[in-house]
């Protein structure tokens, strides 16, 4: 099942423009908003229901209501250093729509109290930080951006930020640090970022799919909103398909439908003559699931219930011509390249997997390997400080399990065939 | 303390800076970059977070983040260059090492090496080969365009779904700074277009194990 929230008009030429946005009815929310007391604002984002889209599912409500009230100041930053492998959903908004997320960054800001707001754009995504950054000028000489917005005494300030390539500095407290102009290590939680983040001040930071969703929510009400979706997870939800599916793309679902609809429906499948081999349904990070678990319902519950996670909501495909292997040297040799080095489980970890899968690929390899790698996985979950090690820890130890037969014939196959070299040699 | 009672039993002081900040009597910073950091500079609560920003001003400036580089943007931050070459070390888009003026960054993520980005990349690293000063090629992560699949990012533009056969042109476009393989260029696409998300699979790369 489709609806078009934050896809509306998306295509619509000059959408990423001042005039085509507000023709469109944009920053009539931002209006309104301002018009409410914060705390009404906060109430409907709570009454909306909506989780976090970056990864973690956390009710954004509840998180803006973890700030300290009062006069102190307080920091807002907009995640968008999107790097998961698989997601590409923030670059569309980003490109496309980004008045949207600058409506709902002052929205945000006006709830939490903040008069700063920062927004991080990962390095790589040029494009899309010219046209924020265009559409950041815009909003600035209309007014909407500034000191005393719209008449209301609201007073923001919005800083665009860039990345430099570092897919840890998606986590929150390692984009912290970056955006200080330091390496971009997680920090110890807590304290959490509400308490103490950017320059040791209370910090709310968001997604951008989750900022952009904070208007609709207030033109449509929050108690109307929690009424799209399931339960636990409401609303609409932007998902990126990718890997062997014939139509791979940015899709708009409501949250609940089944997963075989999205893969099958949406993006076509797998081509001819090929069946899915195993499906990641939350990037790379999330624990794979099999053909069979295609009927899941994809939500954030029913997918941890499925043993996996929805995560940024980042489908990536996998058909039965691709040996599991080489999906899983891939993830380690990303993992491992991308840990920062803090913390001991993660970093050791990670190298230690890769190389215990490049020695399965060589034929050195022995059963008993499998389960010592599975062990390491084991040892990393839970044990670092942010969560790096574990999404390399969950994919693959959900491989070991799940193609245990097939890794386990994999060796063997190329042991024979490194024994074969050897007497011909 | 006197310096000379500093021993084996003292504690190291792991808050000082290993070196020191440039004197700016010394050190001779071209007026734009200086311009350009100090505006970066005043940005921030924390001039500090300039950083980024700052490093990349001087690496477009300089191909790459030189020591003089250092030396120039430590000496405007007051910051020592060890301080900003620790940074400049951890991120991918940094060069702390001269490279070709021409930036490609394959991406062989994944999705993208599901649909043959490891044979894209040798193809484009091999027929690069020859020229270094032209061309830096880069297998990279996730550049999040995993609806082009493989794809790359030419010099910052990202361009996809990509064949070998477009390696000739897509170095020939960088080479020349003109627009790389305009019909396959990201910013023109729409979002849920089936024309533009359909299409034939490439065949699958040969059993054949990549050496790694």
């Amino acid at each position: 099942m489709t609806e078009k929230l934050l896809f509306a008009d998306i295509d619509e030429p000059g959408l990423n423009t001042l005039e085509v946005y507000e023709r469109r009815g944009g920053y009539a929310s931002l209006r309104k908003a301002l018009t409410m007391a914060p705390e009404d604002v906060l109430a409907e984002l709570e009454a909306s229901g909506l989780r976090g889209r970056g990864g973690a599912g956390f009710q954004t409500g509840k998180k803006v209501s973890f700030l300290p009230k009062g006069s102190i100041e307080k920091f807002l930053v907009c995640n968008a250093d999107e790097s998961e492998p698989g997601a590409f959903k923030d670059r569309e908004l980003l490109q496309k729509n980004p008045h949207r997320l600058i409506e709902g960054l002052v929205i945000a800001s006006h709830a939490a109290g903040s008069e700063r707001s920062f927004i991080y754009v990962r390095g790589e995504y040029v494009l899309q930080a010219a046209m924020l950054d265009a559409a950041l000028t815009e909003a600035r000489d209309a007014g909407f951006i500034g000191e005393d917005i719209l008449g209301s005494g609201h007073t923001l300030s919005v800083v665009l930020h860039r990345g430099a390539g570092a897919y840890i500095c998606g986590e929150e407290t390692a984009l912290l640090d970056s955006l200080e102009g330091k390496r971009g290590n997680p920090r110890l939680k807590p304290p959490f970022p509400a308490n103490q983040g950017l320059y040791q001040g209370p910090t709310l930071i968001n997604n951008v799919e989750t900022l952009s969703t904070v208007p609709v929510i207030i033109e449509m009400g929050g108690a109307q909103y929690a009424k799209i979706g399931v339960e636990t997870s409401t609303g609409t939800k932007l998902v990126s398909i990718s890997g062997h599916v014939k139509r791979p793309g940015n899709y708009e679902i409501v949250l609940g439908t089944p997963a075989r609809e999205i893969v099958y429906g949406l993006a076509g499948g797998p081509p001819e003559g090929r069946e899915v081999k195993c499906w990641f349904p939350g990037g790379s990070s999330a624990p794979v699931l099999r053909a069979e678990d295609l009927d899941v319902s994809y939500d954030f519950d029913s997918l941890a219930k499925a043993g996996s996670m929805l995560g940024s909501g980042s489908i990536i495909v996998v058909d039965d011509s691709t040996p599991i292997l080489d999906v899983a040297l891939k993830l380690a040799k990303f993992y491992q390249h991308e840990s920062c080095g803090k913390c001991t489980p993660c970093r050791e970890g990670t190298n230690w997997t890769l190389k215990m899968l490049q020695r399965i690929e060589l034929g050195e390899a022995t059963p008993m390997d499998l389960e010592i790698m599975a062990s390491v996985q084991e040892n990393i979950i839970g044990n670092c400080l942010c969560v790096l090690g574990d999404s390399m820890a969950m994919p693959i130890g959900s491989i070991i399990a799940k193609f245990k037969e097939e890794l386990e014939a994999h060796m063997e196959s190329a042991r024979l065939r490194g024994a074969a070299t050897m007497v011909s040699a | 303390m006197s310096a000379s009672a500093s021993g084996w039993d003292e504690p190291v002081d792991l808050e000082k800076s290993a070196a020191e900040i440039p004197d700016p009597q010394s050190i001779d910073v071209p007026e734009e970059l200086r311009a350009q950091i100090e505006e970066y500079m005043s940005r921030y609560p924390d001039p500090r977070s300039a950083t980024l920003p700052a490093l990349e001003a001087a690496q477009r400036l300089y191909g790459w983040c030189s020591p003089e580089a250092f030396e120039q943007v430590a000496c405007v931050m007051r910051l020592t260059p060890a301080d900003l070459e620790a940074v400049a070390t951890f991120y991918d888009m940094l060069e702390t090492t001269p490279v070709g003026r021409h930036a490609i960054y394959v991406c062989t993520n994944i999705s993208c090496s599901l649909r043959g980005a490891d044979v894209l990349f040798a193809a484009i690293r091999d027929a690069a080969a020859a020229e270094p000063e032209e061309f830096n090629v880069r297998s990279f992560e996730c550049l999040g365009a995993c609806d082009l699949a493989p794809m790359a990012s030419v010099d910052g533009t990202y361009v996809g779904p990509l064949t070998v056969e477009d390696v000739p042109r897509l170095l020939e476009d960088a080479r020349a700074g003109r627009t790389v393989l305009a019909e396959k260029q990201l910013a023109p696409r729409l979002v849920a277009d089936p024309q533009a998300n359909s299409r034939e699979f490439p065949p699958h790369p040969a059993q054949e194990p990549e050496p790694r």
